[in-house]
């Protein structure tokens, strides 16, 4: 027991190293809240831009918005599958050969934000196609536009429906973010890591481990009460 | 966008349809339709399923696009090049079946969006006007409820006060009372009774008969995407010219 707690919880290493622990909950937060923004809004929009893709059109525009939106499809379906790892590292090392200079950290954003977008894009898609049909009719026959039917009449209907597996979606990349250890952004991970392998003790990490748990229990309650405030009655 | 209005005759249909046809894929539905409704005219089109009834009703706001023929309402060819459609739906008013009510705003909400987004009407004003619809539909006490607290004869009141209060020159009703319980059919059909004495004019999808043969100038029997016959209600239902309307007249009344 007396080994195991040296091992885990020493005291000493965890005070030397919490510090750098703290600094690394400060790299994770604002990377993980960056990630957020961008992610879900980036869904929004293409999943607005997919349903006005997928309006019927005329001929010879029909052709144009039909290849825009299979690029649309083909784009969500690639970030889907890929393992945002491997997207981290094919931009942190990939992006600079093309002349674009990019850090770890924005490496790790980009490469999150995208993996975010793509899935939430298809849970906000899933949403808009399940608002009955006669919701768009009925909006669009008091003369509202296309637009503002989906902004005022289909979004709030559809965000409703797509905020529980949003919140899990979101939860789950956002946890992504220590993967951006391997390219040396310098999150709670990345410090618990390095923490383990100057002192040759675990404790570092059992400090990471609480420095998560701090962070994300907190967004998991609040994804808990966001899905109970917008479920209205109907 | 509609024509200027006071230049309006009486004589002028407020919808007048010329060889309309539709068509989904290769099934032709509507076969060349001409029709044409008077201002203040009540006209009921009865038929067997399947007959376009209700799509020839949705093509009268092109919420379904017709294949071919013209459409004017009020004055204004509705299927003209570069027509701003938004603009000419704001004066057609629409009922459906399934109410078709937004679930997350209030009835009060329901009635003046459209006023505030398409006829850009300001708040206070809208609100006004929305209270005055409602109030016309009997519900000014429920300017609060949700459609999920509202009865079904009470969600198709509100959304009748929806259509009104952008002061439409036509409703078109798509079977308005078809998804009610039979208690609630009766508090509907009075608010068409008051729009009609209230000089609106109105095309009237519905099996509602009796209330075709009490308040309809006209009824029109389609069948197989064309009109078989039109005639004021004493005709259709007492003395019907086609062996098809004597047919399909007969079979329904049977069911009442």
């Amino acid at each position: 027991m007396d080994r195991f707690l040296f091992t885990f919880f020493n005291a000493e290493v965890m005070a030397e190293y919490l510090p750098n622990i703290l600094s690394g909950m400060w790299v994770t937060t604002y990377l993980a809240a960056f990630v957020i923004v961008t992610g879900l809004s980036l869904g929004l929009v293409l999943a607005v831009l997919r349903s006005a893709l997928s309006q019927k059109m005329p001929a010879p525009l029909s052709w144009l918005t039909g290849a825009l939106r299979l690029s649309l499809i083909f784009y969500v379906d690639l970030m889907r599958s890929v393992p945002p790892l491997v997207l981290i590292v094919l931009f942190y090392y990939g992006l600079p050969a093309l002349g674009l200079d990019i850090a770890g950290l924005g490496a790790t954003w980009l490469a999150l934000s995208l993996v975010l977008s793509a899935f939430a894009e298809e849970i906000y898609w899933a949403g808009l196609i399940s608002v009955a049909r006669g919701q768009w009719e009925a909006a669009r026959s008091t003369g509202l536009s296309f637009l503002q039917t989906l902004i005022y009449v289909i979004l709030p209907q559809a965000v409703r429906l797509a905020i529980p597996p949003l919140t899990n979606r979101t939860i789950a990349i956002t946890k992504g973010t220590a993967l951006g250890q391997v390219v040396a952004v310098q999150e709670i991970l990345y410090q618990a890591y390095s923490g383990l392998s100057f002192s040759y003790n675990p404790s570092p990490l059992t400090l990471g481990a609480l420095a998560y748990l701090a962070l994300f229990l907190p967004i998991v309650i609040v994804g808990r009460w966001i899905e109970t405030r917008f479920a209205w009655r109907r | 966008m509609l024509a200027a209005s006071g230049m309006t005759t009486e004589s002028r249909p407020i919808l007048d349809v010329r060889g309309l046809r539709k068509s989904f894929g290769s099934t032709e539905v509507l076969k060349g339709i001409d029709f044409r409704l008077a201002p203040r005219e009540l006209a009921f089109i009865i038929g067997p399923s399947g007959s376009g009834k209700s799509t020839f009703l949705r093509c009268c706001n092109r919420l379904e696009e017709p294949s071919g023929g013209s459409i004017h309402v009020d004055g204004t060819d509705i299927m003209a090049p570069g027509v701003d459609i938004n603009a000419v739906r704001r004066h057609i008013g629409m009922v459906f079946q399934s109410f078709n009510l937004y679930p997350h705003m209030t009835a009060l909400g329901n009635v003046t969006l459209a006023l505030r987004l398409a006829a850009h009407i300001p708040r206070a004003e809208a609100v006004d006007l929305g209270r005055t619809a409602l109030a016309r539909v009997g519900l000014a006490d429920k300017e609060r409820a949700y459609p999920g607290e509202l009865s079904g004869g009470q969600q198709q009141r509100v959304a009748i006060a929806r259509a009104l209060a952008l002061e439409p020159r036509i409703v078109l009703f798509d079977e308005p009372t078809s998804a009610l319980d039979p208690e609630l059919v009766g508090s509907v059909l009075q608010v068409m009774r008051d729009l009609r004495e209230a000089g609106m004019t109105m095309l009237v999808v519905s099996h509602e008969l009796q209330f075709a043969r009490a308040a309809a100038d006209r009824v029109v029997f389609m069948e197989g995407g064309v009109i078989v016959e039109e005639g004021p209600p004493a005709q259709i239902f007492g003395d019907p010219q086609h062996a098809r309307t004597r047919e399909f007249v007969a079979r329904i009344d049977g069911h009442h």
